[in-house]
Order: C-alpha cells, then sequence, then structure tokens
C-alpha cells in the first residue's frame, strides 16, 4: 500500500498545504447506495444458496442408504424434546387467546363464537407458527450449533473423506424429522390451545359448554386443519434447512459457531413469519376449492 | 476437440525417472501409455478471496511409493492435500487420481473416488459425538456389510491395538476424554481402517512421542511394502521423512521448489530450504 504517498506534513506540524479531498455529492451519493444495497445483494445471494442447498439436499433425500437411526433420533430429539414446551406454550396462548377473543366478542354479543374464533386461528395460523418459532429457538440453533462446530473442526470434512456424504448423513435425517414432526407438534399445541380456551370461557367466564363445542363443531372444516398441517410440515423443513445451511457454511471458531446458532434462529423465524403469509396466500384457493367440491350436491 | 489434438500421444509432463520405464525403448514398448499416476496434480491454483494460496502446483506420485511433503508452517500443504481428495475445489487446474480428473466429477463420482481414500487430519477430526470405538468402526460400519458385528469388533480391536491404544479402556471413551496423542492415533486407526490403497496424512506424528512416531513410519513403510499402498505424508519431521519417503515435495509459499530425493533437497540452491535443512542440521549435529 506504498504505491500513493501520502502528502509529507510539514516539519513544523503545520497540516500540509491541501486539504483531503471531501467527495462530490455525486461520490456520497454512490456511497450511500453502496451501502443500502450491499446487505440486499447479500441476503440475495444467501436466499440463491438457500435454494441450491436445498438442491443438494433433495439430491441425496431419495439415494440410499436412508439413515434410519439418525432420523429416528432427531425425531426424537425435535418431537419429544420439544413436546414441553409446546404443551406449556399452547395451553398458555389458548388460555389468554380465549380471555381477549371473549373480551372482544362481547361487545357485539357473540359469546358463543369464541370456540370457533380460537380454533380456527389456532388450526390455521397459531399452531403451526408458533410452534415452529419454539422448534426454531430450540433446535435450530441446536443443528446449527452442531453442525458449525462440526464444520470447524473438520469432522464434516473427515465425514466425505471416508465416502460418506455429509448432507446425506447430517442434513437430511434432520429435515425429514423436523418436517414430520412439526405438524404433531403444531397439533398438540392446537389442542392445548384449544383446552385453554375452553378452560377460560366455559370454565371461568361460563359461557355455555354445548353452545361453546356445538359452534365450533358446526363451523370448523376439515381444510382448516389441513392448512395447519400442509404449513407445519413446511415450516419444519424450512426451520431445518436454514438451521443446517447455518450451520454447514460456518467458518471462525467458536464465535463463528454461535454467529451461525444466532442467525438460523433469526433466520428462520422470520421466514416462518414471511413463509406463513406467502402459503397462505397459495393455498387459499386449493383450499376453497376442496370446500367447494365437498359442498356439490352428490 | 480438432482431429490435430488427438494425434498428439506425448504427454506435456517429462515423466520422473523411473528405471522400469526407462528400459523401455520406443520399439520395444508394448503399451504406448505408462499406467496412471496415483495421483497427478497439474497446473493448481488456489485462492481464497484476494490470496493465492497455491501458484501452479505440478506433482506425481507413483503408485505404491511414499510421498512426503515438507516446508514451512503455512505456505499450503494442508491446502493442498485437501485439494487431492476432492475437499476444496481449485480455482484452475486439475487434480488426477488414478488418471481420472476428480475436479470435473459430480457429487456421485467423487464419492465413488473418495472410497479410494484415507485421511488423517492435522486436528484428528474425530466425531465428537462417538465413542473412540466407533470413530474407529465408523468406515467399517458404513462401508462393509459384508461384516458381521463381531468381525467389525475384532477388527477395531486389532486396528486400536495396532496403533498402542486399548480398546478396553480407551475404546469406550470419548475423543474429549483422551490425550491429543491419543486422538492421532485413534485417527490414524480410522483411517486406515478399511485399507484405502491411498492414504493422506496430515501431520500424522506431529505431538507423538518418538517411539509411537518410529512405529507410524514402520507402519507406513509395511502399508506400501505388503499392500501396495500410496502414501502421501505432510511432515516436519525431516528425520523420518528422510527415511519413509520415495519423493519428496518441498512446499514454499505455494509453490514446490524442490521435488525429488533427500539428495535433491540438501543440495537444493532455494534459500528458504537452504536455510530450512541448515537449521535442522545444526540441530542434529
Ligand atoms: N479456508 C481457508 N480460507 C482462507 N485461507 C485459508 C483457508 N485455508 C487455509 N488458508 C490459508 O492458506 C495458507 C496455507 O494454509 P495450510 O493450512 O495449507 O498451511 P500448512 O502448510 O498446512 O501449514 P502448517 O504446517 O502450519 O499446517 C495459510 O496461510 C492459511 O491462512
Ligand atoms: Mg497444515
Amino acid at each position: 500500500m506504498t504505491d500513493a504517498p501520502a502528502p509529507a506534513p510539514k516539519p513544523d506540524g503545520q497540516p500540509p498545504d491541501k486539504a483531503p479531498d471531501k467527495p462530490g455529492i455525486g461520490r456520497r451519493l454512490y456511497l450511500m447506495i453502496a451501502a443500502l444495497g450491499e446487505p440486499v445483494i447479500k441476503g440475495i445471494v444467501e436466499m440463491g444458496d438457500i435454494v441450491l442447498f436445498t438442491g443438494r439436499v433433495l439430491f441425496w433425500l431419495p439415494r440410499r442408504p436412508f439413515r434410519w437411526s439418525e432420523t429416528l433420533r432427531h425425531v426424537r430429539d425435535i418431537g419429544f424434546g420439544s413436546l414441553f414446551i409446546v404443551v406449556l406454550t399452547g395451553f398458555f396462548t389458548g388460555l389468554v387467546f380465549g380471555l381477549q377473543t371473549l373480551v372482544g366478542f362481547k361487545r357485539f354479543g357473540a359469546e358463543a363464537m369464541v370456540g370457533p374464533a380460537t380454533l380456527i386461528s389456532l388450526a390455521r395460523e397459531m399452531g403451526p407458527v408458533l410452534t415452529a418459532l419454539m422448534v426454531a429457538g430450540r433446535s435450530g440453533s441446536g443443528m446449527a450449533t452442531e453442525l458449525g462446530t462440526m464444520r470447524v473442526t473438520e469432522q464434516i470434512d473427515a465425514l466425505s473423506t471416508m465416502a460418506v456424504e455429509p448432507i446425506q448423513y447430517l442434513v437430511v435425517p434432520r429435515v425429514v424429522a423436523a418436517t414430520l414432526m412439526l405438524p404433531m407438534l403444531a397439533s398438540i399445541y392446537t389442542g392445548c390451545g384449544f383446552l385453554g380456551s375452553y378452560l377460560m370461557t366455559v370454565v371461568r367466564e361460563g359461557v355455555d359448554p354445548g353452545v361453546f363445542m356445538y359452534e365450533t363443531w358446526n363451523i370448523l372444516d376439515p381444510p382448516d386443519f389441513y392448512e395447519g398441517y400442509i404449513k407445519a410440515a413446511f415450516f419444519g423443513a424450512q426451520v431445518a434447512l436454514i438451521s443446517c445451511y447455518k450451520g454447514f457454511n460456518t467458518s471462525g471458531g467458536a464465535r463463528g459457531v454461535g454467529e451461525a446458532a444466532t442467525a438460523a434462529v433469526v433466520m428462520s423465524s422470520v421466514s416462518v413469519l414471511v413463509g406463513t403469509y406467502v402459503i397462505t396466500e397459495l393455498l387459499q384457493p386449493l383450499l376453497q376449492g376442496y370446500i367447494y367440491f365437498n359442498a356439490l350436491p352428490k | 476437440m480438432t482431429g490435430f489434438d488427438d494425434d498428439k500421444t506425448v504427454p506435456d509432463q517429462p515423466a520422473p525417472t523411473n528405471p522400469a520405464l526407462d528400459a523401455i525403448t520406443p520399439e520395444t514398448a508394448v503399451m504406448p501409455e505408462r499406467p496412471p499416476y496415483a495421483v497427478e496434480v497439474k497446473e493448481l491454483r488456489k485462492t481464497f478471496g484476494t490470496r493465492e494460496v497455491l501458484k501452479g502446483i505440478n506433482l506425481q506420485i507413483e503408485k505404491g511409493s511414499v510421498a512426503v511433503v515438507l516446508g514451512g508452517s503455512g505456505m499450503g500443504k494442508s491446502v493442498l492435500m485437501k485439494h487431492m481428495i476432492g475437499l476444496l475445489k481449485p480455482t484452475s487446474g486439475s487434480v488426477l487420481i488414478d488418471g481420472e480428473d476428480i475436479t470435473k466429477l459430480g457429487p456421485l463420482e467423487l464419492k465413488r473416488v473418495r472410497s479410494k481414500f484415507g485421511m488423517v487430519f492435522q486436528q484428528a477430526a474425530l466425531f465428537d459425538s462417538m465413542t473412540n470405538y466407533d470413530n474407529v468402526a465408523f468406515p467399517l460400519r458404513e462401508h462393509r456389510k459384508d461384516m458381521s458385528v463381531a468381525q467389525i469388533d475384532e477388527r477395531v480391536r486389532y486396528l486400536m491395538n495396532l496403533f498402542s491404544l486399548d480398546p478396553d479402556i480407551l475404546g469406550p471413551r470419548f475423543p474429549s476424554e483422551i490425550s491429543g496423542g491419543q486422538r492421532k492415533r485413534v485417527g490414524l486407526a480410522r483411517a486406515v481402517a478399511l485399507e484405502p490403497t491411498i492414504v493422506l496424512y496430515d501431520e500424522p506424528t506431529t505431538g507423538l512421542d518418538p517411539i509411537t512416531t518410529d512405529q507410524v513410519d514402520e507402519m507406513i513403510l509395511q502399508a506400501k511394502q505388503s499392500l501396495g499402498i500410496t502414501s502421501i505424508v505432510i511432515s516436519h519431521d525431516i528425520a523420518s521423512a528422510f527415511k519413509i519417503a520415495d519423493q519428496i515435495l518441498f512446499v514454499f509459499e505455494g509453490e514446490i521448489v524442490v521435488r525429488g530425493s533427500k539428495e535433491d533437497c540438501l543440495a537444493s540452491e532455494h534459500p528458504f530450504v537452504k536455510q530450512f535443512f541448515a537449521t535442522w542440521t545444526a540441530k542434529n549435529a
């Protein structure tokens, strides 16, 4: 870095004659756009990388050997390991959700509708989304940490040298397990939430239990639940893929692993919240069509 | 491809001296092509970001020979070795394993080529979620579906004993619960478990006591003599390098500056190589 000599200061300590150039307005505008553009470009590049990573996972998914024992281990880790927090958060979500809905619905005398209202939003939206956020926080960070540590200690490279494909051995089982487990966890979340809302509205606030259950039964459709299952499965895959991607591309030791874990949780949570909107929009026509065909006279 | 290119049968690279091959005159030669090298690297370049770590590496390693890679720290030895097994993709150039360019292979073919290899990592790279026993058994369980549990057990015990590791005491422990030198030896046992035809050793004896170091050297020679295994060894131990090497490759700042025998190394005029061996000779005087 010696090709452009700096203007030498005068011997008496005075600053050099010419003040350093202030960037012009055009240059400053350019720098501003560049500063804004860099994270955007990085984000787009990373999204492309995740798509490629997903492609690699799909490439190895149907190939033998299928890792049954690894997959079962992660089914246990993700499914059983998250059960307690899912039950707990589901129940409390239901309690507060029942209470708040009741407050609102009372204003126009629709107490009877609290049951279906809570169940529809739990089954279609809150169950899958909040379960996915729980799993992202619990299992997603775990996946990124484990794979990240394996990456920086060259264990992933060691797998490759033993002619064992790391994607197939490490990532596919996690993605499969998360995709299978999330719909189940989301159903449990929804069930616990509904129980909470029942306790709150019927047992504590005295809404008639028959009306509560009748309206729920009457108004809910199977597609409300299908939508939840589909979403949850997508979120499971999404959280596992993003977390594994982050772990897989870790660099730089303990700090790198920590950053990967944080980034995995943040990115998968954001992707769940954005993804739920996209999936909802895409699913509406399909599920509406389903309702329509079922309603046709036989 | 034009027809003219195909006419070119003379290889670009001068073949290294091999008396058996030199004896064959163009008239007596029946096979026009020599058997492929176990490992051949051509014009290999690798850049990390803006930093060029490998600057045009050329080398050939005969089947069934031992090549030792020497050189200062941070000169690119480990990076070079990782290219040989396809862990890193070169910026340009090619790596031929048994005549097959692995830089152009897809994931499935690369997996097939890698089953010829074993590799010992500089930092052992043991699976820390498995016991030492399971680490050694892992490649066998993955690739030897024909072996029964008892056969695998027998083989794991044999391998651990080979590197002076007690399978009953150290086997059930985890890699975090044994010493650095023991980890290294577990890594060695794991790397040779499948009897690969090419074994890459990244500083196999750094951190081992002189007796174990000697055992590892013996094992490398033994593997070459009895099984014809090709070994590529990165080492900082010059004495053992001279003992085991058929060919020494001296890496300096991403280039191979000396290629040849012990004598070639000691006679080299390259200032770094000179200093490298002068320091060593002075210490051993
Ligand atoms: N993944 C990487 N990203 C960026 N730079 C790297 C990477 N891997 C290695 N390098 C750089 O390449 C150079 C060569 O590294 P290498 O590990 O090959 O050294 P070495 O010759 O094996 O040294 P030692 O004898 O100390 O193990 C080093 O300067 C290192 O900083
Ligand atoms: Mg090294």
